[in-house]
């Protein structure tokens, strides 16, 4: 497993190449084309800030201002999140060809999943920093410096998720409906739309065991909250996690590849 | 020397498809790492058993058998896609499969991009790419249309570009499966003239093929695989001979389980006179054997591509039960081009087994020229005076070929009882290529039927010239000096068959 792991690194130009085809093939045909890639959290977030300040305003969420950013905190990483985790679901079976007549490392698709929703997030950030810079919200560096760890460690988790779901939805095509579901109830049973402070004791005890929570937690700790990180020790934790995620996720992935050819 | 591939012992086992028990290929592979081992022998499927193969660095190897058989496996194991159930596959050396061309392009991207990303699929890097990137274009003809998204490519230009961009990886070994239909004729001599520059330069080549003229021209080697089985290895034109005899025993089963079928139904059908009349036979007497030779047809239609199974209703009009009313004043046949496929007559005479055989004995599949002969068992219920006995020959689309009886050759009856032998042999069966079907009957001179046998019996004519239309007469060319033609032997080469 640890010799194939390493060719993962020799694979390294074909990631690229497919990232890069993934990307220029998703907005091909459409007027605004690589624009979407920004219009697209913007869209989001609009509809999300108007429903919670002019549809359903809560008293509470004044002490979340602006609430725009807040929002664009947890909900830019959510959607590469879940994107990555419904595209590599799917990835093996949409390119069963690939797998099944040529030779083909397979285990670049969950990758290329993951990363061509990695690139939209990056591109989703300068949108970010420019509500940030508008709204004049504090940013320390030393905050900053975390940033790249929270994303690597999201990385981590999201592949090692990613692994096995794509190596299970080959043999089980119900997780792709499964997971929609699954998903839509993560969303909201995570802090992206309210803060971490609404939740009784027992809410944030339960909260604890969402690994994404603590992400949502971290990104919005260095880019809305004041004050130092302090969710370190949490991150910490998740991203041990995420690499026993990963491993598992590839060991099962590899125990598998041999069934993808026939059963895909 | 290591051989370039080395199949070793490999058995390949795959999951028969169903929705039952979908958990058990799953736990089977994560606890044993075995795809199969979990599985009940009736969920499996054995495509290739106990197959060892070794293929020399540079050669060309052919490998045949029918739908089914284990060829694609075979190639798959080879290219690493699938892994075998058990033993080994060996490679050396960088392996290209003209399996599935252009199985990476994606159809919203430009055809240049693709080539790109489809070459590093298959192993090479940019700059290999770039370095061969007009070479490729050139050689798929696609100067034109390169920057065009490859789904506003026709599926002659896909494969095309797919082929160039796997032919160009320049590999050590190249598995082709099926593909040399590519693009229009003028490409297809293309890709075999790549084939054969891969074969100067010393590549090894494996090549599935159903096309053996083919595999005997381009191999040096050749595999016959039947359901999973090594059935012959060595000389292509050896291994090919034996596949087309097994081939042809096969047909000649088919058409022998057919026309059993047909037999039967008319059977069923016409019992009411044949049977009964003949519930009281008599002991056996001598036989009246008349032997009638001489082999003719007619020209002019279309050869028909033989249907692989006799086709019935072939003719609009339903037979006439029973007693038949349609007789031709003339020639005292029944009217055989109103009729179906059947059986009727009186029955005082009865036919009661016909059999084809050639050279080799009885069988349903013959060659152009060769000898074969009609035997009729026949038995009279009651000694009669009047009687004669005919065949016809049908091509498949209903065209009499040829049609003969005593009576017309002007053989007049004398006795008949108890049962004989009628036996019409035919020198040299002088039609082309097709399926053809047989009358057989024995009536009264003036045509009343006592047993009529309408198109129940198939039998198959190959040849290895694919000439048209129904019959071939025996010929011969001649040309004045000043006109020529090239030695035989390079025309031999093309003269064989293909399926």
């Amino acid at each position: 497993m640890l010799s194939n792991l390493g060719e993962l690194f020799r694979y390294r130009g074909l990631i690229q190449t497919l990232v890069a085809r993934e990307l220029k093939a998703r907005y091909r045909g459409s007027v605004l084309g690589f624009f979407w890639s920004f219009v697209n959290p913007l869209l989001l977030l609009l509809v999300y800030s108007f429903v919670f300040t002019v549809v359903l305003p809560r008293g509470e969420l004044v002490s979340l201002e602006p609430y725009a950013v807040f929002l664009f905190c947890g909900l830019l990483p959510w959607t590469w999140f879940s994107s990555s985790l419904s595209d590599g679901a799917n990835v093996l079976i949409i390119n069963g060809n690939l797998i099944k007549k040529v030779m083909f490392p397979a285990e670049i698709l969950p990758i290329v999943a993951v990363l061509s929703n990695m690139v939209h997030f990056l591109f989703g950030l300068p949108i970010l920093i420019i509500f940030l810079l508008y709204y004049a919200v504090p940013l320390r560096l030393t905050e900053l410096a975390w940033f790249p760890f929270v994303v690597a460690v999201q990385f981590t988790l999201t592949l090692g998720l990613a692994m096995v779901l794509s190596a299970l939805t080959v043999h089980f095509r119900d997780i792709k409906d499964l997971l929609a579901n699954i998903l839509t109830l993560w969303f909201f049973a995570t802090p992206i739309i309210y803060p971490m402070s609404f939740l009784s004791d027992r809410g944030k005890a339960i909260m604890d065991l969402n690994p994404f929570a603590h992400l949502a937690i971290s990104y919005q700790e260095i880019l809305f909250y004041d004050g130092p990180f302090g969710h370190w020790k949490w991150l910490l934790a998740l991203a041990a996690a995420g690499l026993v995620l990963f491993l598992f996720g590839y060991a099962l992935f590899d125990r598998l590849r041999d069934s993808f050819a026939e059963e895909v | 020397m290591t051989p370039a591939i080395d199949i070793d012992h490999v058995t390949k086992i795959y999951r028969r498809h169903g929705h039952s028990r979908r958990f058990a290929t799953l736990k089977s592979t994560l606890l044993t790492g075995s795809l199969v081992a979990q599985l009940r022998p009736d969920e499996s499927f054995r495509a290739l058993s106990d197959v060892s193969v070794q293929v020399p660095r540079g050669v060309s190897y052919g490998v045949i058998g029918r739908n089914g058989s284990g060829k694609s496996t075979l190639l798959k194991l080879v290219a690493g896609i699938t892994k075998p159930t058990h033993g080994s596959v060996r490679v050396n050396g960088r392996v290209s499969a003209l399996i599935e061309l252009g199985a990476g392009f994606h159809p919203e991207i430009s055809g240049r991009e693709n080539v790109f990303i489809n070459g590093i699929m298959l192993g090479l890097s940019r700059r290999d790419i770039e370095r061969r990137f007009d070479e490729i274009v050139e050689f798929a003809e696609m100067e034109e249309f390169i920057d065009a998204p490859v789904k506003t490519y026709s599926s002659g230009m896909y494969m095309r570009l797919g082929f160039a961009v796997a032919v160009h990886v320049d590999p050590d070994i190249l598995l082709v499966d099926e593909v040399l239909a590519v693009g229009d004729e003028g490409f297809s001599l293309k890709c075999l003239d790549k084939f054969a520059e891969f074969k100067r330069r010393g590549k090894t080549i494996l090549l599935v093929s159903h096309g053996l003229s083919m595999v005997e021209r381009f191999c040096d080697e050749a595999l016959w695989l039947e359901a999973g089985d090594r059935r012959a290895t060595g000389d292509p034109k050896r291994v090919v001979q034996m596949y087309l005899a097994d081939v042809e025993q096969l047909e000649d089963e088919l058409l022998a389980a057919a026309d059993a079928k047909a037999q039967a139904s008319a059977q069923a059908d016409g019992s009411g006179q044949v049977v009964e009349s003949l519930n009281d036979p008599k002991g056996p007497e001598p036989a009246a054997e008349q032997d009638v030779a001489s082999p003719a047809s007619e020209p002019d239609n279309p050869l028909d591509e033989a249907a692989s199974a006799p086709e019935p209703a072939e003719q609009a009009p339903p037979p006439p039960e029973g007693e038949h009313a349609e007789v031709d004043e003339e020639t005292g046949l029944v009217n055989m081009f109103t009729a179906n496929e059947g059986r009727w007559g009186s029955g005082v005479v009865r036919i009661e087994e016909v059999t084809l055989e050639g050279d080799q004995g009885a069988g349903h599949v013959f060659h152009t020229g060769d000898r074969m002969t009609i035997r009729m068992k026949v038995r009279a219920a009651q000694p009669v005076e009047d009687f004669a006995f005919g065949i016809s020959i049908f091509s498949t689309d209903g065209v009499c070929c040829f049609g003969t009886n005593t009576n017309i050759e002007e053989m007049e009856s004398a006795s008949l009882s108890g049962a004989g032998e009628v036996e019409f042999a035919i020198e040299q069966l002088d039609l082309v290529e097709g399926t053809y079907k047989l009358d057989v009957a024995a009536h009264k001179r003036d045509g009343f039927s006592y047993d009529y046998h309408r198109l129940l019996y198939t039998f198959r004519v190959k040849s290895r010239t694919k000439d048209v239309g129904i019959y071939r007469p025996r010929h011969v060319w001649r040309f004045t000096d000043n006109l020529r033609f090239k030695p035989v032997s390079a025309a031999a080469a093309d003269d064989s068959s293909s399926d």
